[in-house]
């Protein structure tokens, strides 16, 4: 029977050098074009997108000053329960408080916000089974546990929750494929396998994973063109060369897929005249995609950009400062 | 926001000349201290997040701040806090929530892949304690992309949580007839059985002729193949020695199929006889290897990592029999 896979054919010419000078310009200046109607339209997640576009930034050594961040960031922080929103006068949400501790981190400023508020936010979010909730209005499933440990580990407060009951619940979305999905008999997804497997290495749990199992069946998420999918017959993206990339690095596992054609795919993801990658090539680049293509190449050994921390997906120096270990693989 | 919105209408009145809301004091974004960035939204925009932000802030319950949510969430769907506010006000007024499922169906029905209207939903349905409507609402999504992960969610967690496990199965056999690769169908049959029945021994023969059939029609099908080999977890005698499986694997290798599933599974069947040190004599670790060398150099070279390790692998079972291959974690 013939064979129809799902997957995109790259353009003829692809650039072949990371266009670094023109991915920098492409984050400092978004968000600040004149047509701000889009700056509204992102408020929901500015301070996620401030994390994109910083740690892409740092990875290629142009991070600007710290002061309007910080700043920013502070105001952000709600004094009642201690979370920290997308946006000034947002209500807090879980993203928002991990990717603001990330962004000061980054810039060892920690001081800035209230911490014993943040490690009482995250507590209030968990339940009884040891999931948690995005935010008090109730949504639960495995990314949010993905931020809760990263969030208090940056924090050195792991203490503030029950951990084993946290790994009791994201182990019970564990699936028969190896993989994880949001929550218990949710479809594996590589997005959700990275929180998962994430979890896991930080709360130095990795015993509970099927290491080759998943292993391979994230190999097998790479298509003819090089790119990487996050569930069987979807299309390439290039945020999956993170998720996909970050995980198989905890496993120990990168060099099962191959690295040429991946990197290719990124190589064609960027967009040469705006500058930033977009999701798969010809499509309109962002933060989001710019700071996944740079952090998977980091992880594929690019010399020109920072080792980037495969749990964290921060840069390596930061984990280092805070002397955190996330647990990986080794043979 | 490419469907055709109400502020374009020609008689889309801004808020700030509607006379209901004279009284209030539109509140501007206070960016302004520290611009990150200079601010010109467009004027409905604008318009509507001042007013809403005003609201907000005299944590005003009214008609008029119901119906202004709503302009927000057309305009911004993804604002989460536009629908939690909006939630307030529906419990602050006691209003029909009915009529709220029907509004929020026709947003789900524009903005299928949006976290903050599908969680809406969950929350109203919940409130109502009433989920008669969404198995339809997520049939309508799933009938446009049959993959949708938060319609599967939402859908999960409806049949758990009020028990709709009928006719479940019957759907998910529809939607792998319609395409036998969608692995989101294959996974609910997995959710349906393990909350229902469970894997017992008449549920596995079931599941895993029905698996071959449809493994049959299509080869190169990572789903079925990834299905089967979750059923087998179940099976006591394990993946090799299931003649139903092993026989069906030899016929189609015989007919000339070399799907890399199909050769990936006769791997791990002779991966698991040598490993048992006796069993199936098809199964032996040469014939592993001499596969594994084949989806290295024709039918999978992308994986080629892999085959190679799983070569080294045997050939450590050879030398130690079931032991650890010696992996550690740091």
């Amino acid at each position: 029977m013939a064979t129809l896979i799902k997957d995109i054919s790259l353009q003829e010419a692809i650039p072949t050098r990371i266009i670094f000078e023109k991915h920098i310009e492409f984050i400092k200046e978004y968000g600040q074009k004149d047509n701000s109607y889009e700056y509204g339209m992102t408020d929901y997640l500015r301070v996620s997108g401030m994390y994109w576009g910083l740690t892409a930034l740092e990875l290629v050594n142009s991070l600007p000053p710290q002061f309007e961040f910080v700043e920013y960031i502070k105001k952000c922080q709600d004094p009642s329960s201690g979370g920290i929103s997308a946006c000034l006068k947002h209500d807090p949400h879980i993203l928002h408080t991990l990717s603001a501790v990330q962004i000061l981190c980054i810039y060892n400023y920690l001081d800035a916000i209230d911490v014993d508020g943040v490690v009482r936010y995250i507590k209030s979010l968990q339940q009884q089974d040891g999931s948690f909730m995005g935010d008090k209005w109730g949504e639960i499933d495995t990314r949010f546990s993905f931020c809760a440990v990263a969030t208090l580990s940056l924090l050195n407060r792991m203490d503030a929750i029950d951990v084993n009951k946290a790994v009791d619940f994201v182990a019970s979305c564990k699936n028969f494929d190896g993989g994880f999905g949001s929550r218990p008999l949710s479809e594996s997804h590589a997005g959700l396998i990275y929180c998962c497997v994430g979890f896991l290495s930080i709360t130095n749990r990795l015993d509970i994973v099927d290491r080759d199992t998943l292993a391979w069946w994230l190999c097998e998420r790479q298509l003819p063109s090089g790119g990487l999918n996050g569930r069987p017959e979807k299309l390439p993206d290039v945020c999956y060369s993170w998720w996909v990339l970050s995980t198989l690095t905890i496993l120990g596992r990168l060099h099962w897929i191959d690295q040429d054609s991946l990197k290719n795919f990124i190589l064609a993801c960027q967009d040469t005249e705006t500058g930033g990658f977009a999701d798969r090539p010809g499509d309109i680049a962002d933060p989001f995609h710019t700071l996944f293509g740079l952090a998977a190449m980091s992880l594929l050994g690019h010399e020109s950009i920072q080792k980037v921390n495969p749990t964290f997906c921060m840069p390596q120096h930061v984990i280092d400062r805070l002397q955190l270990k996330p647990q990986i693989f080794i043979d | 926001m490419s469907d055709s919105s109400d502020e374009n209408d020609s008689q889309y009145v801004l808020y700030r000349d509607r006379p209901e809301w004279k009284n209030v004091t539109p509140l501007k974004q206070d960016d302004a201290d520290e611009p990150v960035v200079a601010i010109d939204y467009t004027e409905a925009f604008v318009d509507c997040f001042d007013y809403f932000r005003a609201i907000l802030k005299n944590k005003e319950i009214s008609e008029r701040a119901l119906e202004l949510t709503q302009t927000a969430a057309h305009l911004n769907p993804a604002n989460y806090t536009v629908w939690q506010y909006r939630r307030d006000i529906l419990k602050g007024l006691d209003k029909d929530l009915n009529e709220e499922l029907d509004y929020i169906e026709t947003v789900i029905l524009k903005q299928t892949k949006n976290y903050q209207v599908w969680h809406h939903r969950k929350v109203i349905v919940e409130w109502l304690k009433d989920p008669s409507k969404e198995k339809y609402l997520t049939e309508a999504v799933l009938t446009k992309d049959a993959k949708n992960y938060h319609a599967w969610q939402h859908r999960q967690w409806v049949i758990k949580t009020f028990k709709l496990f009928d006719g479940e199965l019957d759907y998910v056999d529809c939607l792998i007839t319609d395409d036998v690769r969608n692995n989101s169908a294959w996974n609910q049959r997995y959710f349906i059985i393990n909350n229902t029945t469970g894997f017992t021994e008449e549920v596995l023969k079931r599941e895993i002729d029905y698996t071959l059939l449809h493994i049959k029609i299509v080869t190169e099908n990572e789903s079925a193949w990834n299905y089967l080999r979750g059923l087998l977890l179940h099976a006591k005698e394990g993946l090799s020695k299931n003649k139903r499986v092993s026989d069906f694997c030899e016929e189609l290798y015989a007919s000339g199929n070399r799907s890399p599933f199909l050769l990936a599974v006769i791997v791990d069947m002779c991966c698991e006889v040598a490993s048992d040190g006796a069993g199936d004599t098809r199964y032996t670790v040469e014939r592993a290897k001499e596969l594994c060398g084949e989806l290295m150099t024709k039918y999978d070279k992308v994986r080629a990592n892999y085959w190679q390790h799983m070569i080294e692998t045997m050939d450590n079972v050879g030398k130690k029999g079931t032991e650890d291959e010696g992996s550690s974690v740091n």
